[in-house]
């Protein structure tokens, strides 16, 4: 394969902090990945949207006004309806612990709380995506 | 020379070298001392007032708000009756960006970080036996400002508060929100009208509150070192004074009314030292560019605080001890006005035991440590005059560098100031994980048992959003539609005749509209803002 690995970024709902988004983003564009951040205040219908119409690779979410669990419930289906749900789903951020295997329930096989390493993002997802 | 005394360099986060032992000549060379002078007399570098916390310790503000306005009314009486002296009050996003709480946008975020706000029956439950008077409010709102502003002066007028004599502030600086924290609703240049709007509004109505508080505290949790803080703040000041000196006000009737809020974590000198020399520059830029002759208009009046940038998510209970030092920092500092984030504030928005702590810690120094025993304590040293001096210049180099490229507002509304800050926000976690910036906890001495330390999680009320949305919908059934209706339809007249809304939007307020309803009136006219995306 050549083309490079696909990444869209979104910033769930209102959440207006995107200090980690954008870190990230440049995270991933330096490890030579494609990277289509939606910027902020994105419905589930426009995440879903954006990333059938980027052809993603890995769909990752960016979230820390802590409503990730209700915005992620709206989201699974809409990816799953846009034949998305073979492509990686992530979420990082403000992530309590007592959430972490809801969201891996959903479908969210990278789950990233405040604190986790540039590397180990970019690894993971070298190393699961699709 | 001996192997074992060559020192590594020590630089600081604004770019300046440190050298190990300062003396009067390094003073001299940086300047000297002739920026210096008294405290309270210009340029005020010492502080803004003579006696500073002699006369009055700073007020203690913890940024508070939750639910809806019942619950957050409650946490407001417990602060107080716990010693606070003033209220910051936290909207959730919803509010902030101007949505209702029925609006399908809201879904899920209603009251969530901060209190749920529709009408102004909604500030009337949420100040409901608050002396206004003795307790002043600060409101941290900016895209929805105009709005809850309103809605603030006309609880106060129906408490029977007279407007004149109204104190208070409003954070309403949308530049920085472009930069980071993202409640925007317009585009840049009509935001930037509205703040015009609300100073000249304020200005001519209510004169003792203030309308603005400019923030570098949020670029510089986007990534911004001390010296862009300070500078891209002052640029930004800069720009709503020459938007309401367009207005025909004269400066001296509303400079002595901006306020600022500013961030501390950090270096502690570099912190110290950026405060004393952003005082000096402010009063310059208020004297020297701006022409004002009251010296309470030179005055870098200022809320300093927060440090949640500098908190980490390891080992969250050795944020206690970074509040203090960062409590600490603010009072060398001379603020004015001081609030701690909370240990939890990794994790949840802080409990009433968190806050608790907070508050305890903005007391304790007042009482026990002697901070408020003298003005500026440290100055006169050295290293901290030399410092002082060395900021400043950056500061203004760097505020020259904007104008040179064709000034603030064209920069952001560009989305170059936000490629600026995200790019050093990307180094600066870069150098964390490789090691070469040290963070306790996070690149050192850390400890894995640690990581299993539960903070308790501040519980989100789904019941409480459904109440906000019913309460809502049966005051949309019992205000008259028709006040409401010509209410909105002469703010729009407003906007579109490019008039300062402000009377129109405190009639709409009067009349029960919705910050959402109020909000879309502006947006058709205005259309909303886009996202410049840069890397």
């Amino acid at each position: 394969m050549n083309r490079p690995i696909k990444v869209v970024l979104a910033k769930p709902g209102l959440d207006g902090h995107d200090h980690g988004a954008k870190v990230v983003v440049r995270a991933l564009m330096e490890a030579g990945m494609e990277v289509a951040y939606t910027g902020l205040r994105q419905t589930p219908e426009a995440v879903a949207r954006i990333a059938l119409e980027e052809d993603a690779d890995v769909i990752a979410l960016s979230s820390m006004a802590g409503s990730h669990l209700p915005f992620c419930e709206k989201l699974k289906p809409l990816l799953e309806q846009a034949g998305l749900g073979g492509k990686l789903w992530m979420i990082g951020g403000n992530l309590p612990r007592q959430d972490h295997a809801r969201l891996r329930e959903l479908g969210f096989r990278g789950v990233f709380p405040s604190s986790s390493r540039l590397d180990d993002i970019v690894n993971f997802i070298k190393a699961n995506v699709p | 020379m001996n192997e074992r005394l060559r020192l590594r360099p020590v630089v600081n986060e604004s770019g300046i070298e440190i050298r190990p032992v300062y003396t009067a000549g390094d003073v001299e060379s940086s300047g000297g001392f002739g920026f210096v002078g008294e405290p309270g007399a210009y340029p005020f570098v010492r502080g803004i007032h003579p006696l500073m916390y002699r006369q009055r310790p700073y007020t203690m503000r913890q940024y508070t708000g939750f639910g809806n306005p019942a619950d957050t009314n409650k946490r407001f009486r417990y602060l107080i009756a716990n010693g606070q002296t003033g209220l910051n009050v936290a909207f959730d996003l919803p509010t902030q960006c101007g949505l209702d709480s029925d609006d399908p946008l809201a879904a899920g975020e209603v009251g969530r970080v901060g209190m749920a706000v529709d009408t102004l029956a909604d500030f009337e439950i949420a100040f409901d036996g608050i002396d206004l008077e003795r307790i002043t409010v600060s409101l941290t709102v900016n895209g929805a400002a105009p709005q809850l502003i309103a809605m603030y002066l006309a609880m106060a007028e129906k408490r029977g508060y007279d407007l004149a004599g109204l104190r208070g502030t409003a954070q309403n600086d949308i530049l920085k929100e472009f930069i980071g924290r993202g409640t925007w609703i317009y585009p840049v240049e009509p935001s930037v009208k509205l703040v015009g709007d609300t100073i000249e509004y304020c200005a001519r109505h209510a004169p003792k509150y203030s309308p603005v508080s400019v923030c570098g505290y949020h670029i510089r949790e986007s990534g911004a070192n001390p010296v862009q803080e300070m500078a891209y703040a002052f640029c930004i000041a800069k720009a709503y004074a020459d938007e309401a000196l367009g207005r025909g006000l004269d400066i001296d009737e509303f400079a002595g009314r901006l306020s600022f809020n500013f961030n501390v974590f950090g270096n502690l000198f570099e912190q110290v030292c950026k405060f004393r020399a952003a005082r000096g520059l402010w009063a310059k830029i208020v004297k020297e560019h701006f022409g004002a002759t009251k010296p309470e208009s030179a005055w870098m009046r200022m809320i300093a605080g927060g440090g949640g940038g500098g908190l980490t998510y390891e080992q969250p209970e050795v944020n206690i001890v970074r509040g203090a030092y960062y409590g600490l920092i603010a009072a060398l500092s001379g603020a004015q006005t001081m609030a701690l984030c909370c240990y939890d504030e990794g994790y949840t928005i802080p409990t009433e035991y968190a806050q608790r702590i907070s508050l305890r810690t903005m007391q304790l120094l007042v009482e026990e440590t002697g901070l408020a025993d003298t003005v500026d304590p440290l100055g006169g040293s050295w290293y901290v005059e030399t410092l002082t001096n060395e900021m400043r210049a950056r500061m203004e180099r760097t505020m020259a560098e904007v104008d040179a490229a064709g000034g603030i507002v064209k920069l952001v509304a560009e989305g170059a100031i936000q490629a600026k800050v995200s790019a050093q926000a990307h180094r600066m976690q870069r150098a964390i994980e490789s090691g070469e910036f040290r963070k306790v906890g996070v690149n050192c001495y850390r400890s894995e048992q640690a990581e299993e330390h539960e903070v308790q999680l501040h519980p989100y009320q789904e019941d409480d959003a459904r109440r906000q949305v019913e309460s809502l919908g049966e005051i949309r059934n019992r205000r008259a539609a028709a006040d409401v209706a010509a209410a909105l339809a002469g703010l729009r007249r407003a906007a579109e005749a490019g008039e300062n809304v402000m009377p129109a939007v405190v009639e709409a307020v009067k009349a029960y509209a919705s910050v959402g309803e109020i909000t879309q009136a502006l947006a058709g006219v205005y259309g909303r803002y886009r996202e410049p995306l840069r890397f």
